[in-house]
This record gives C-alpha cells, structure tokens and sequence, in this order.
C-alpha cells in the first residue's frame, strides 16, 4: 500500500508539471497584453513594465523563472488587481465555491441514489418513469434555467429564500439545489441502472435462495455492488462542481473562483490563470487518487497490490 | 420411502410483450427422502423454470406459477407466504447454480457469505457461525478453512468456489438440495470432484437432491431416478436402468443416440435430434416433439398423448406405447444396449389422459 501511494505521489507530481509547462506556453500565445489601461500608456512606460514584470524576457527564461517560484510555494503576484498575491486571491475566492459545491454535490448524491434505489426497486412503474424523467431533465437543461426558475418562485413570488448575495445558510440554499440538478439526475441514472444489473445477478440470486430478506439483500449484497461505478462518477463531479459554476455564481452573486477565473482569462492576468489552473488540477488529481483508494476500500478485486493479501 | 416432495401438475408462464409463454405446462413428480432424481432435457425444455419455481425464485412479473401444486411435506409451496418462504429457503430448502464464477457476492468474504444462512436460520451466535462456516469449508475440502474465510471470491479457482457454493447449499442441513447444472461450468477433472463431493456428503447428511443437468453422463454418476423434460413436460420417468436400458419415448432415444458411450461399436455414428425446441409461446398442440421426431404419427400432431406405465417406477407420456400403435424399433444406438427390466409389466398400462 505504502508503495502505491508513494508510486501514485510521483505520478501526480509529474502530471503537474506537464500541466504547469502546457499551460503557460498555451496561455503565452493568447493574443493581447496583461497591462491594464494600456492605451493611456507610451510605449515606453508599457517597456518598462513589462520589463519589471520579466515579460520582455525570452519564452524560456520566463518558464524557468516561473517554474523555479512555483516550487518555492509562490504562485507570483496578480498584474490586474493591485499587485495581490495570487494564492491570497485563490484562498478567498475558493470558500465560497467550494462550500457550495461540496454541498450541493452531499445533498445530490444523497437524493439521487435515493432517487436511483427507488426507480430500480420499483421498475416499470410510474415512480420509475418519473424518476427516469427527472433525471433526463435534470442532464439536459442547463443549470441556469434552473436558477431562473428558482429565483423566480422561491425568492421573488414566495420571498422564502433571498434571491442573491453571500450572507449566510439561507443564500446557499437556491444555488445550492440549481447546482444540484446536474448531480441528482446523473447519480440517479446510473444508480438505476446499476441496481437492477445487480439486482439481476447471478449471486443476488443465490443470496435470496439462502432465505436472506428482500430488505437485507439490498442493503448487504445489492447496494455496495452499485456503488463502484457511482464513486469513479462521483470523484470528477464533485471537483467540476466544487470548483465553482461561472453561471450560477454570477445568477446568484456568489463571490467564488469561477467568476474570477473568467475574468483572469479575459484580462491576460498570466499569474492567476496558472495558478488557478494548477489549483483545479491539484484538486482533480488528488479527488482522482483518493477516488481510487475508495475503490480498493469498496471493492476488494481491486485491492491494491502489495495490500494485504 | 416417504414422499418429501410432490409436485403436480406444475404450469409455470412467463407474460412477454410477444404473449404467454408456457415454460412448464403441467410437470408431475415427487421426491423421495435420500434419492437423488436427475432432471434431464435440452436448454428451454423448463428444467431450471421447473426448480426455480420450486424455491419461489421466478421473479414475478414476468414470471407466474399458473397452477398446480408443489406439496413438501404437506405444505404446498404454491401456497405459503413470501415470509414462510424466506424460512424454508437455505434451510429445508436449498439451491447450487450453474455458474460459480458468479453465484458469489464479489464484495464480501467467503465467510460471511457462509455464515449468512447460519445467522439468519439456525439463530447462531457470530463465534458460533463462524466456527461452523470453518467446519463446512473443512467439510467440502477446501484446505486451510480458517484462512480462507476471511479471502473474497476472486481469491477463490471456479472449482474452489463452487466448494464454497455447496457449503453454502449445506450450511443448515437442508432436507432439499437443487443442483442447477452446478459442474457445467466446470473443467472435466474438477467435475468429477464436485460430483464425487456431492455424493459423499448426500450420505453424511441425508439430503435428497434434484440434479438439473443436460450431461447424460453426469446422470448416470449420479442420479437414482431421472425424469427426462421436453417442451415443458415430462416425458418419460423411471429409475437410472430403465431410462439408460430400456427407454421408450422417442426424445430419450434421441437424447442417448447423441451420447457417445464405450460400448458403441465401431462404425455407428452418434445421432443428433435434427430440428429446434418447441416454440413455448405457441406450444405445438399433440406431442411436443412430434415435430422432430421420425416415429410420428399422425395422432401425435392432433392430441397430446397420455402417461403409460411400464413398470412400477417407469412412465412414459407417448402414443407409441398405445396398444394400437405399430410396433417400432429405437434406433440403433438405443437397441445396443437394450435390456429387458424384470419388473417391467406385461404390456404399458394407461395412467393418465392427455392433458
């Protein structure tokens, strides 16, 4: 185990840096400048900033440049906001976001292999085709028309919930179940049709020719067995979600990283794109690893080897 | 011997989008204490509908039982609740199936899935069932059981596991034990290992065991009465000698003409039943396999033919053994080993009509 986690570390390690190194020279070719208000400027001051900058430098002295500071931990200065250090940037933005995002992904997954357990139990039947509408709704129609939808009976015809801002539990609860759409209607999907392979197979069967209950089998052979290919889900979702919805942010007035990320892009801000790419990546990377780690936990085919035989 | 199980008239349906389609139709027969009855027949002919419908296991929809009884001792299976049901599963009642490689649960030890039955019937403490799993595991021969419990299937060969499947089977000394082809999935050799295993441990613990399997030669190992299935029915019943030395209904003498056997001699080519089971959704109206077979007579394509009895034990639902039906020889395969049966009757008596 100890030498999967180590081989693993290594591998993540050397997926960054390609990260890192992809990502800077495909961020170099974006046309356009990082100076703000730049036709108030001569050229020659525009000279001396970028100079200051080390933007005038050749492509690869700034890669070594950037490179050497990442791995001291510094993740260099925005050029748009004041000169703010953007891993400041990224640690205030990152609450809001990824609050919501974990969330919104509990309660979706929670509903949904409730809503998944309960169309396959009862195949056929009218709870099932709501359920499997539900689910094709909820992967089919973005997530904004949902928050419009929201808005508009939950915050504005029955004032039960605000319509926007950031103050406190009662914000998060619109935007947390527009984000959650996406994640019911996946989850239930494969939940459903997850279930009644297993339920279908040969040694459920075999369980309930052992006299095991109806209610026992599911929670002790059939549930586990259809969780594996939720959790290999479940691992990409969350980081999509958690790493914030631009839409829903702004619908919603959330001051999360989504938001900012656009914007970085728009504006040539070099130092938060990377660092907002590699925060997304570290964070995919690590959900992927842990995801795996679950996996041998779940299922022991997949034990890890050097694990306890 | 007294009867442990009697079936009757057994109807079992499957509702399709395509209309009913009527797997078993009308199946009799009992099962004594300590026999072994051997259920033969091709894929479809209603030998696995038959014993899943026997532990209630034909899940519903699409399958029904339409009619008919299912009596052991006294109680009529058909009847009882989904609850006494669930009791007499794995415990008076148990069931091996065809594929070990799947009949395990992939995400739990092999103990639990041993201790389980032990658990839920025998109301065992944990220590208590899990000192018994050891002792099962010990029981079907599997080496080192202690560690074993705590492995998962996939630890485990195709034969291993179905080790594991038997003990399973055997956890509370069922009275009832169904083998649903448990050695077709298996290598010659490892075959031959559970069927010897099977036998062994039907004396140590009594059991009576209905053995489903399309392998003739399996049968012959093992079974003390068989009971050959076409198109949903049975169509002939006797002991092991009176099916394998004096068989009488065409299909039987199609189904050992196909079976290669030391004692064919050189030079007769093994037959096969030309043509395709019966379509069960229109099931034909006479005798199911008139249309495949070359002693049809026209009777056998207008009315179902009745059961005759041969000798005390053997029975056969033909028109051939009907007193004005011409004489006919088997085919040559059959004829070989032909042997006359001491108990056999002067002439088939009619027992039953044409259902």
């Amino acid at each position: 185990m100890a030498k999967f986690v180590f081989k693993r570390l290594i591998y993540m390690v050397i997926t960054l840096l390609i990260i890192a190194t992809l990502t800077f020279f495909l961020m170099k070719l974006l046309p356009g400048s990082p100076l703000k208000n730049q036709e108030k400027l001569s050229p020659a001051q525009q000279e001396i900033i970028l100079d200051k900058y080390g933007l005038n430098d050749p492509l690869p002295v700034q890669y070594v440049h950037y490179m050497a500071n990442l791995f001291k931990g510094d993740l260099g200065l925005s050029f748009q906001y004041d000169n703010r250090p953007v891993s400041t940037m990224i640690g205030e933005r990152i609450g809001p976001s990824a609050y919501l995002g974990f969330q919104a992904v509990v309660f979706g997954t929670i509903v949904g292999i409730i809503l998944g357990l309960l169309a396959a139990i009862r195949q056929n039947s009218l709870l099932d085709y709501a359920a499997t509408t539900v689910a094709v709704l909820g992967i089919s129609i973005p997530s904004f028309v949902f928050a419009g939808l929201l808005q508009y009976y939950f915050a504005v015809k029955y004032p039960i919930f605000p319509v926007a801002a950031w103050e406190g539990f009662e914000y998060t609860v619109l935007p947390t179940i527009a984000l959650s759409v996406f994640v019911i209607a996946t989850v239930a999907r494969y939940m459903r049709s997850e279930l009644l392979e297993v339920l279908s197979s040969d040694y459920i069967m075999l369980a309930r020719a052992k006299g095991i209950s109806s209610f026992d089998i599911m929670v002790k052979h059939a549930l586990r067995n259809a969780l594996i290919p939720i959790i290999t889900l479940l691992g990409p979702l969350a980081v999509n979600i958690m790493t914030g919805s631009l839409v829903i942010e702004n619908i919603f007035g959330i001051p999360g990283i989504g938001q900012q990320f656009v914007r970085s892009i728009m504006t040539n801000d070099f130092t938060v794109i990377m660092g907002v790419t590699l925060f997304y990546s570290v964070l995919f990377i690590v959900v992927v690893f842990i995801v795996d780690i679950l996996y041998g936990v779940i299922d022991p085919r997949i034990r890890l080897s050097g694990g306890k035989k | 011997m007294e009867r442990l199980l009697d079936v009757q008239n057994l109807h079992v349906s499957f509702d399709t989008h395509a209309g009913e389609v009527k797997a078993v139709r009308g199946v009799d027969f009992h099962l004594r204490k300590g026999e072994t009855l051997a259920i033969v027949g091709e894929s479809g002919s209603g030998k696995s509908v038959t014993t899943k419908a026997l532990m209630r296991l034909i899940p519903n929809p699409p399958g029904r039982i339409k009619e008919g009884k299912m009596l052991f001792e006294g109680k009529d299976l058909v009847k009882i609740s989904e609850k006494e049901m669930e009791k007499l599963r794995g415990k008076e009642i148990s069931m091996i199936f065809q594929d070990p490689m799947t009949s395990l649960n992939p995400t739990m030890t092999v103990g639990k899935q041993i201790m389980e039955p032990l658990l839920k019937h025998q109301k065992m403490k944990k220590e208590a069932a899990r000192k018994r799993a050891i002792e099962l595991l010990a029981l079907v021969g599997l080496p080192n059981p202690e560690a074993r419990m705590k492995q998962y299937p996939h630890q485990f060969s195709g034969g291993q596991r179905q080790r594991v499947v038997i003990a399973i089977a055997l956890a509370c000394n069922p009275k009832i034990l169904i083998a649903d082809e448990p050695t077709t999935a298996l290598d010659v050799t490892i075959q031959a290992q559970i069927l010897e295993l099977m036998k062994e441990l039907q004396k140590k613990i009594e059991t009576s065991i209905i053995f489903i399997t399309h392998d003739l030669g399996v049968v012959a190992n093992v079974a003390d009465r068989v009971a050959v299935m076409y198109g949903g029915q049975i169509v002939e019943t006797g002991t092991v000698d009176e099916i394998f030395y004096d068989p009488r209904h065409p299909y039987t003498w199609g189904l050992l003409s196909s079976m290669p056997s030391l004692d064919t001699e050189e030079g007769i080519a093994l037959q096969a039943i030309p043509g395709t089971p019966p379509d069960l959704l229109n099931p034909p109206k006479g005798d199911a396999f008139a249309l495949r077979s070359s002693y049809a007579m026209k009777i056998d394509f207008e009315q179902e033919p009745p059961v005759y009895q041969v000798s005390p034990t053997h029975f056969v639902k033909s028109w051939l053994l009907h007193p004005d039906a011409p004489a006919v020889e088997p085919p040559v395969n059959v004829r070989q080993t032909q042997r006359t049966m001491p108990q056999n009757f002067d002439k088939p008596v009619l027992v039953g009509g044409g259902r």
